[in-house]
Formats: C-alpha cells, sequence, structure tokens
C-alpha cells in the first residue's frame, strides 16, 4: 500500500480538526505515518492512533521552532525518505506552504498547494484566479506533495487503532541556511471562531466609520467570525488579521455577510466562493451587489443592529 | 555610510485582475493579454529602492536589478520597475519557459540570479496575483541555499544581517537572517511609489539585458511543460456568480435579513 505521511506542526495539548482531517484523507490515499514537531503529548498520540497512524517520527533537534521554515522542510524531508512516503501531506496556512515548497526541492516533488480533495490516484481539486476556476492537477514525480484546506474532510477515526511505532529521524537545525526567529509575541485571542475555517463570517468595510461594534454585535448573535476588507484594517479600527482578500483571508464559509464593503475585486478574490453572500450597503451601485445572493440597500447602522436583535429573539 | 547593496527584485508581469482571466490552451495556463506588473511585487520594489536610497542610491553603487521571466510583454514589467527606480532590468524569456509550474520558475530565476554573480538580497512580492501560490519565494530560497524571510512587513538590513517582522495569526514574530537571504514583502510593508516624469525618462537611457535558458546554462526539457513537477490536467470556468434578491430598507431590512437565513437554514 502507498505510505502516506502527514505532517503536524505543534500539536499542542490536542489535535487541531485540521489534522484530524489530514489524518483521515491520509488513509484515504494509503498508509498514514505521522511527523510530528513539538511537543506530542499522551492524548496527541493517543488521537494519532486512533486516526491508524502507523508510525510517528520525531526530529532529533528540539530547537525547530527557534528558525523559519528550511529546517522543518530538511526534518520532513528525512521522514519523507525513511517512510519512503509517495505522498506528502500538510496543512495549508501560510508557513505549510512554505514548508512544502522548500521540501518539494530536497524531493524532487510536484507540490500542489490550496487543496479541496485528492483522487484515490493522486489527482489533486483546487480553484485558481480568485475562485474563478476549478482545476485538476496532478505531480508528475514519483513524490507529490500536497497542501489542504481545512474544512473538505470529514474527519473520521479508523474502524480499528493501530499502535504506531517512534521514530526519531536525525535533523540538526543549525547545519540549514534559515533565518532565526529572535522574539515572538503573542496576539491576545479573540474568542471568536477561527476567520478561516468559520462557518459564518460577518465582514466590515470603511463603511463601519471607525465602529466595529455592530458587525462585532452580528456576529455574536450567529456565533461568527469577524472579517474586513482591507480599508478597515488600513484605517486600524480592527487588527490586519481580520482582513479577508487576496493580501488576506481567504474564506469559504457557509455564510458571508458583508457591510460597508463596495466589494473590489482584490475583496472578492478572498471571498466570492462562500456558499451564501450576503451585503449592506447604502450605495446600490456598489459591486458587492452584483455578487449577493441577499443585497440590503440601507444603512450598515441600522441594519445590523436590528438583524442581530432579531436573532438574538428568535434564539430566545 | 553602510555598504552598498546589490539587490535583485523579482517582478512578474501578469493578467490584470481588473479583467476577467481565463485558462487556455496546452496546459491550460493564463492568459496574458491585458497584463501588467503585478501590483504585490511593486512593493518588493519599493522596499529595495528605500533600502538603497538608504545608502545614497545607485551613486554609491546600489544596484536594483529588476528581473522578470516571462514571454515578450514581461519586458513591460521590467520597463515599469526602471521608471521606478531600478538601476538595471533583465529579462529572461524563451519559449522552453511556457507552462512553467512554480519548482520551474524557481529552477530559471536561480540559474538567473547566479547568472547576475554575487547578490546581497532577493527580494519578492508576497505571491504572485495569477498564480497565488507563494510557492516561488520559498523555492528559491532552497534552490539557491539560502535563508528565506518571507511575508515580511518590515525590513532593515545592517551589518550583513537583516532584521524584519512578520505578523502571524497568533504571534508576530521578529526574524534574523545573515546575507545574502531571499524576503518575501506583504502590502504592509511600504507604499509604493508611482514612477514620476523624471524616472520615465531616466528609464529610457536604462538598459535592459535579455537572458535566454542558453545564457544561464539551464537546458529545455528542464523548465516550461518538460520540467514541471505538475500539471493541470482540467480546468472548468466556475458560472458566475449571479445577483439574487436586492431590496431596499424600509425600516424592517434587519428582520428581513434573518428571515432569509431562517428560510437559508443559516441561522
Ligand atoms: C495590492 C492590493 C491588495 C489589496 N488587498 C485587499 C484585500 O486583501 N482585501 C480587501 O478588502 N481589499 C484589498 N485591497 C483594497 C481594495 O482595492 C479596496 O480598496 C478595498 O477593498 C475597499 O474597502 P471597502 O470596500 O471597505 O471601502 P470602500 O471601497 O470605500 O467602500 C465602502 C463602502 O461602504 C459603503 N458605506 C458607507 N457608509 C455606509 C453605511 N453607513 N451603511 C452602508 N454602507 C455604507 C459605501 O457605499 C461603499 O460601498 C487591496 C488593494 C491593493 C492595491
Ligand atoms: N515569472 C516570474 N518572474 C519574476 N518573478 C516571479 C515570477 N514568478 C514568481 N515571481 C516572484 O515570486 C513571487 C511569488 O510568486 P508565486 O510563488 O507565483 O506566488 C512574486 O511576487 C514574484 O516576486
Amino acid at each position: 500500500m502507498a505510505k502516506v505521511l502527514v505532517f503536524i506542526d505543534n500539536p499542542g495539548a490536542a489535535l487541531k480538526k485540521s489534522s484530524l482531517e489530514l489524518l483521515t484523507l491520509a488513509r484515504s490515499l494509503g498508509e498514514p505515518a505521522v511527523a510530528v514537531n513539538g511537543e506530542l503529548t499522551d492524548a496527541v498520540a493517543a488521537s494519532l492512533a486512533e486516526y491508524g497512524a502507523a508510525a510517528v517520527l520525531r526530529p532529533s533537534a528540539q530547537d525547530l521552532n527557534d528558525f523559519l521554515v528550511a529546517p522543518k522542510a530538511a526534518f520532513l524531508a528525512a521522514a519523507a525518505e525513511n517512510t519512503g512516503a509517495g505522498v506528502v501531506l500538510l496543512d495549508n496556512s501560510p508557513e505549510g506552504k512554505e514548508i512544502a515548497a522548500r521540501l518539494a526541492i530536497r524531493l524532487n516533488a510536484g507540490v500542489i498547494t490550496d487543496v479541496v480533495s485528492v483522487d484515490a490516484d493522486g489527482t489533486a481539486h483546487k480553484s485558481v484566479l480568485a475562485g474563478s476556476y476549478t482545476t485538476a492537477c496532478k505531480a508528475k514525480t514519483p513524490v507529490s506533495v500536497l497542501t489542504i484546506k481545512a474544512n473538505n474532510v470529514v474527519p473520521e477515526p479508523a474502524a480499528a487503532a493501530s499502535a504506531p511505532e517512534t521514530v526519531t529521524v536525525e535533523v540538526s537545525a543549525g547545519t540549514v541556511p534559515a533565518a532565526r526567529i529572535t522574539a515572538r509575541e503573542q496576539k491576545a485571542a479573540s474568542g471568536r471562531p477561527d476567520l478561516t475555517d468559520a462557518r459564518v463570517v460577518v465582514a466590515g468595510g470603511r463603511g463601519m466609520d471607525g465602529d466595529f461594534g455592530p458587525v462585532e454585535e452580528l456576529a455574536d448573535a450567529l456565533g461568527a467570525a469577524v472579517g474586513a476588507s482591507r480599508a478597515a484594517t488600513d484605517a486600524g479600527w480592527i487588527s490586519h488579521d481580520a482582513q479577508v482578500g487576496q493580501t488576506g483571508k481567504t474564506v469559504s464559509p457557509q455564510l458571508y455577510i458583508s457591510a460597508g464593503i463596495s466589494g473590489a475585486i482584490q475583496q472578492k478574490a478572498g471571498m466570492q466562493t462562500s456558499k451564501v453572500i450576503v451585503a449592506v450597503n447604502k450605495d446600490a451601485e456598489s459591486p458587492v451587489f452584483e455578487i449577493a445572493d441577499f443585497g440590503i440597500i440601507g444603512d450598515v447602522f441600522e441594519v445590523l443592529p436590528q438583524a442581530a436583535a432579531e436573532i438574538r429573539k428568535r434564539k430566545g | 555610510m553602510e555598504d552598498t547593496l546589490k539587490i535583485v527584485v523579482l517582478v512578474k508581469h501578469v493578467p490584470d485582475a481588473q479583467f476577467d482571466r481565463h485558462l487556455n490552451g496546452e496546459g491550460n495556463t493564463t492568459d496574458r493579454d491585458e497584463s501588467i506588473l503585478s501590483e504585490l511585487d511593486e512593493y518588493a520594489l519599493e522596499a529595495a529602492l528605500q533600502l538603497a536610497e538608504a545608502r545614497g542610491g545607485s551613486k554609491a553603487g546600489n544596484q536594483v536589478i529588476a528581473l522578470s521571466m516571462g514571454p515578450s510583454g514581461a519586458v513591460n514589467a521590467v520597463k515599469k520597475s526602471l521608471q521606478m527606480g531600478a538601476t538595471e532590468g533583465v529579462h529572461l524569456t524563451d519559449d522552453a519557459l511556457a507552462g512553467s509550474d512554480a519548482a520551474a520558475t524557481s529552477l530559471a530565476l536561480a540559474a538567473a540570479i547566479r547568472h547576475l554573480g554575487q547578490v546581497d538580497l532577493v527580494i519578492t512580492g508576497m505571491a504572485s496575483t495569477d498564480g497565488e501560490t507563494s510557492l516561488v519565494p520559498a523555492q528559491l530560497a532552497e534552490r539557491l541555499g539560502l535563508p528565506q524571510v518571507t511575508f515580511a512587513s518590515s525590513l532593515e538590513v545592517a551589518g550583513g544581517s537583516l532584521t524584519a517582522r512578520r505578523d502571524a495569526d497568533t504571534s508576530s514574530e521578529t526574524v534574523e537572517a545573515p546575507l545574502p537571504a531571499v524576503v518575501s514583502v506583504t502590502d504592509q510593508i511600504n507604499e509604493p511609489r508611482y514612477p514620476n516624469f523624471k524616472g520615465i525618462i531616466a528609464a529610457k537611457r536604462k538598459s535592459i539585458a535579455t537572458l535566454s535558458l542558453a545564457d544561464i546554462g539551464v537546458s529545455p526539457d528542464q523548465v516550461g511543460f518538460a520540467g514541471s513537477w505538475t500539471t493541470v490536467t482540467s480546468a472548468e470556468e466556475r458560472p458566475p456568480r449571479t445577483a439574487g434578491t436586492i431590496i431596499t430598507d424600509e425600516g424592517d431590512a434587519g428582520i428581513k435579513l434573518v428571515d432569509f437565513l431562517a428560510a437559508q437554514k443559516l441561522l
């Protein structure tokens, strides 16, 4: 059976849903082995077994987190060679893609990013040109490296848990040319769902005029993540992390509510694959209405609070 | 006075996203009519120009070389870079390059950069606005055996090393790397300048070197469709989104919005 290597970076106390998705996908393509960087708790080890990992590979060095990307790629390359993997799966975060990029050069492997599904023969499906095309791509090389977008696989434990063997892979961060991380500032958590894989996103733009209160209120009524246009993040009304679009995050939620956003091409690039789009804008000519399933020509400061109150009322 | 810098900026000629973009022909590649210098690469160029100017500019011997790989039209991306202030332009072009994926692109660009001799920094955009993969900078760094600093939102160079800031979702990082290095910059790093009249006139006198694969010692089967490690087996245009119901608020639009969500089972 084909060997499939999954990379999990710093799992923390419990595996993230996206990691469980990778493991589930890996089982559909062959026999999964897992390369784990960072601390591996008993709870995480137990989930890896539950999801059918045949082997768990660990780096000999503890300091991979002190460097940017290159030593992690070196670790993963060694792990791929060790397991004889034909497919390597990573998450689709910016860092996941970069590790994939360097890894692919080391393995002479084709790399495909932003993958939403993979066929048994290794054909990967993704959308390109800001969601205007769906394509099928395939690596021509013996090994393929794929970065998988979250929320496209339903996580499912293996029929029977495995008893993975643990393998230590020799890697020394110091010998790989890499940038060193000299300081890291943790950001405060918002308590809201993560923007990239939220089911519902409420996003505000310049029309919020410095006050994101109504956006946050509606988001909280819906249990949604908060997004923003670049105009709003550039103005400092909300953190840059909330930016949706070409140079921000790409989101594909079930529902995207756009408030006081005109719908420039760079904004659309990040949200037009959302299932349902609702737009609130006082200008009937705004391009956002061309892609909205439900559009309201109105004032965000009237419509958003009214909707939030109505939702709270209906939810009791 | 600081040491002078020799910086290569990678600039890509991409289809203008203001128009409909299409995939077609052999290998489903992007149509390149209506193409422009990728706006994200303007931030890379601006970052390079600021580093050079802080060291006395071209008069003091600093070099900012704009390098673009692509068909004949890509020379326009180089020209625009020269107008903005790059000191030299290089256009890598060869029929065999058509259809190159990130691996093949990074191979050709790495060879072209080596051809330019010792450089201190390679600066790129955060992503090309057509490919959107952000793979090239990391692959280039791996091929050149250099450290990479990607998605930099600030960049300083002093004493043979660079310091940059990166913003991730849960943390912000300060990173350091010895030169030479490959750096990709985000649209947060600066405000790119517009070419002014003086720049446009000055650009006319600057030379653009054209390189072929033979010039950089790459064989045609290492790049293009033949040398790429991935292939696009099919591409389907998504039906464009169509406008749905549009209403004008008459005092109850918030309630109608909730009715719509309820009908769509989105509550
Ligand atoms: C290289 C580059 C990258 C970029 N990347 C991104 C990106 O990733 N994401 C992004 O979003 N943008 C990006 N942009 C910017 C983009 O081009 C637009 O400038 C930006 O999206 C505009 O934001 P906006 O819609 O909030 O503001 P505007 O275009 O100013 O629109 C504000 C809207 O609010 C409406 N409005 C005002 N007041 C009210 C009210 N009280 N009630 C209802 N409606 C109201 C107005 O009618 C208007 O339509 C990028 C630009 C460049 C050059
Ligand atoms: N053909 C090319 N010519 C010059 N630079 C390129 C080319 N392709 C990619 N780049 C550079 O690499 C960056 C990232 O591109 P990509 O990996 O395609 O998203 C771009 O912003 C450019 O700076």
